[in-house]
């Protein structure tokens, strides 16, 4: 029997509490956001305990339960791999998850579907929690596939909308074609390692092993491998070019696109980048196309990012922007930074989603930042808290965790490719650039709407996690908080460089915060229009074309040889000779009694005539 | 000297006859008389088998007792056959054996 562990009940916890709303949401009514909240609260109590704990033995995972048993070479286990990186997650997941979850309880107090919408939200934990948990790639794939339905339920959670249900589905599909690689990527070291894909051991395969081996003499087949598990990564975490989704995303509630759009579920595929970070080590070509990737996608989501006007999906082009940064981070081999920034991050960006969550409820639902403006005066404490996310996002020096964070990644870039150095410190200006102007636009100058004159504070019981979530904004990144966080802490720079790394930073962000508030101080319109970046580079439009013309094109080809084929000889042939056959016997019943009986007749003379002439002479 | 040869050739003579009858003539009485001579040509064997296969001097009697078996069978046989042309009749108003075909595919 298994032992009761607190790994084991951080994830079955939330499992229970789905099932219980889910199977019981009409008796529950309000009570199923407290079960929710509860199940959170004591995952967030349990797993901050797990912080002070000893590591587990490298290789002895926790064992939950046995899924999958062939035999006693090929088993898939759940299993809970308690190591510094699972630990420091599985906190950040369980506290914001927490916080998201109280914060949900006043958003979403006017929700018919609140049951629903907390079961889901449990159901997330649950497959989230489990992704952290893994200990092999099969264990982590399930719980992959389960955060993606979770994601495709809270997206759709306001199914009666058009837009939700199409984002919905869009960020299914999406992530179907990247789950798609990783399946093949998982298959490929399933089937190169021997029918094992636990971690410990695909890294030791990797020292002295037939991946070893398999290094040494067909390095592209790693390169494949490795390609195909980033395929993963590609469409979880919304790199260019499946970032489609994200955006759309956000027509989900702001609570969701804050706890799984921002901080938690599209970080996973960052944090099993790194999990895997063996894998990108042994190939220096995946390395490179994914520093690439994630370089490409930072600087085309800051671009984007420039000319928003929905608050939500300023944010969402900001997080995919920092995604990249993360990518581009595992890329370059400094996977401890990629997980660095990933924790602020989750910290600053939740934040900021938790703040223009108040802000668009307390402006009666309105995205558009132009529509807002004034709101320093109506909302001080969301104006204080969002002033902290958006410090820290655009890294304002030495007090926030956002600027040691990314000082990390362009560190590491810094050290090894000085192309996606300058795509990084471009990125920080750009970033420094659209918050700033999404900060003047809503909160500062005069209410250029009713609804913003009106606007107030939300209750306490949303204020509270913004409140928690920008201390933990600002403290993040101190050594003793950091430290907690994660066992791989990255090594300091304390060369020249560092001084010039610092130093370009810093003017990157004066520089797009001097350059924001000239363009946009006191403004009521944008005064930038381009086209391109409003647009989003046309990728819809590009995809949607290729879609009508490639896609479309190949359903016809399909359905002609499924006409022939399949319609055809499969179904159509054996049908046709089953009737021939049959109409050919039928003549045969005639119905006249004479023919009956001279058949009868002619068969008894041949009866006699194969007995007595036929059969003796072949010895029967 | 009758062998039991010739005995069989009457009686596949008369067999091929009944059978060629059933095959040819279109009438249902007709029909059913060459059926009787088929049954008549099997007995006329069965006799013949009998009387030629000596068992301590004298014929088997056994085959004789099937043939009477055998007689008896036809008569109610032919009852039950007659009563079925009389209904054919009733029904067809005709007693070719064209008319009925109703059993065909």
């Amino acid at each position: 029997m298994n032992s009761i562990t607190p790994a084991s009940i951080v994830l079955l916890l939330p499992l229970f509490s789905a099932f219980t709303i889910l199977l019981l949401h009409r008796q529950l009514k309000g009570a199923a956001a407290l079960i929710s909240i509860g199940s959170s609260a004591i995952c967030a109590i349990l797993s901050m305990i797990m912080l002070g704990a000893k590591d587990t033995p490298i290789g002895e995972p926790q064992h939950i339960l046995s899924f999958i048993h062939i035999s006693d070479s090929l088993s898939f286990d759940i299993n809970a791999l308690i190591d510094g990186q699972s630990r420091g997650m599985l906190f950040i997941v369980t506290f914001i998850g927490f916080l998201v979850h109280l914060y949900s309880y006043g958003y979403m107090k006017d929700d018919e579907a609140r049951p629903r919408y907390f079961g889901s939200l449990s159901m997330f934990m649950f497959s989230m929690t489990g992704i952290v948990l893994a200990d092999n790639l099969v264990m982590m794939f399930i719980f992959w596939e389960l955060v993606g339905l979770s994601s495709y339920l809270l997206i759709g959670h306001w199914f009666q909308k058009p837009s939700a249900c199409e984002a919905a589905k869009k960020a299914f599909l999406t992530n179907r074609i990247g789950d798609f690689g990783f399946m093949i990527g998982i298959l490929l070291l399933f089937g190169l390692n021997h029918g094992n894909v636990e971690f410990a051991d695909l890294a030791d395969s990797f020292k002295t092993g037939p991946l070893h081996d398999l290094k040494e003499s067909h390095s592209w087949v790693i390169t494949a491998a490795a390609l195909c598990i980033f395929m993963g990564a590609v469409g979880k975490s919304a790199q260019v070019p499946l970032h489609v989704w994200l955006p759309d995303a956000m027509e989900g509630p702001t609570p969701v696109s804050a706890l799984i759009h921002a901080a938690t579920m599209v970080a996973a595929g960052v944090y099993m980048l790194v999990r895997v970070s063996f894998l990108i080590g042994a190939s220096e070509m995946a390395g490179q196309v994914i520093a690439g990737i994630g370089g490409l996608t930072a600087i085309f989501a800051a671009l984007m990012a420039v000319q928003q006007n929905d608050i939500k999906r300023i944010l969402a082009y900001s997080t995919l922007s920092q995604l990249g940064y993360m990518v581009m981070a595992v890329g370059l081999g400094a996977g401890e930074a990629g997980m660095f920034h990933l924790y602020t991050h989750a910290f600053f960006k939740a934040l900021l989603f938790l703040g223009s969550g108040a802000v668009i409820y307390a402006c009666h639902h309105e995205q558009d930042i132009w529509k807002m403006g004034g709101l320093s005066k109506q909302t001080p404490a969301t104006y204080l808290t969002f002033a902290i996310g958006t410090a820290a996002l655009i890294g304002v020096p030495f007090v926030t965790s956002g600027f040691w964070s990314k000082e990390a990644i362009l560190g590491a870039a810094y050290e090894h490719c000085k192309i996606l150095f300058a795509v990084g410190a471009f990125t920080a200006f750009l970033t420094a650039f659209y918050m700033t102007r999404l900060f003047i636009v809503a909160f500062l100058g005069k209410p250029r709407t009713d609804s913003a004159s009106h606007a107030s504070d939300p209750p306490l019981v949303m204020i509270a996690p913004l409140l928690v979530l920008s201390i933990m904004s600002l403290i993040s990144a101190i050594p003793f908080v950091r430290g907690r966080l994660q066992a791989m802490v990255p090594h300091e720079h304390h060369s020249d460089a560092h001084w010039l790394i610092v130093g370009i930073s810093i003017t990157a962000l004066v520089a797009g915060v001097a350059l924001a508030f000239k363009l946009y101080k006191g403004k009521d319109k944008d005064p930038l229009n381009i086209p391109l970046f409003a647009n989003k580079f046309y990728i819809d439009e590009i995809y949607a074309v290729i879609i009508k013309y490639a896609q479309d094109r190949l359903a016809w080809i399909v359905t002609g040889l499924e006409r022939v084929f399949v319609d055809g000889l499969v179904a159509r042939l054996p049908a046709a000779i089953a009737c021939r056959i049959g109409s050919a016997a039928r003549s045969l019943q005639s119905g006249h009694m004479q023919g009956y009986t001279f058949l009868l007749g002619a068969g008894i003379v041949l009866a006699i005539y194969v007995a007595v002439f036929v059969l003796p002479r072949i010895g029967g | 000297m009758i062998t039991l040869n010739h005995y069989l050739f009457v009686s596949g003579a008369l067999f091929s006859l009944g059978l060629a009858g059933v095959v040819i003539r279109r009438n249902i009485l007709v029909l059913y008389m060459c059926l009787e001579m088929m049954l008549s040509a099997a007995n006329l064997a069965l006799v013949a088998f009998s009387r030629f296969h000596l068992v301590d001097g004298l014929p088997d009697y056994t085959a004789q007792a099937l043939v009477f078996f055998t007689i008896t069978v036809a008569a109610a046989e032919v009852a039950v056959g007659l009563a079925i042309i009389v209904a054919v009749y009733r029904a067809k108003n005709s007693i070719d054996v064209e008319s009925v075909t109703k059993m065909h595919g």
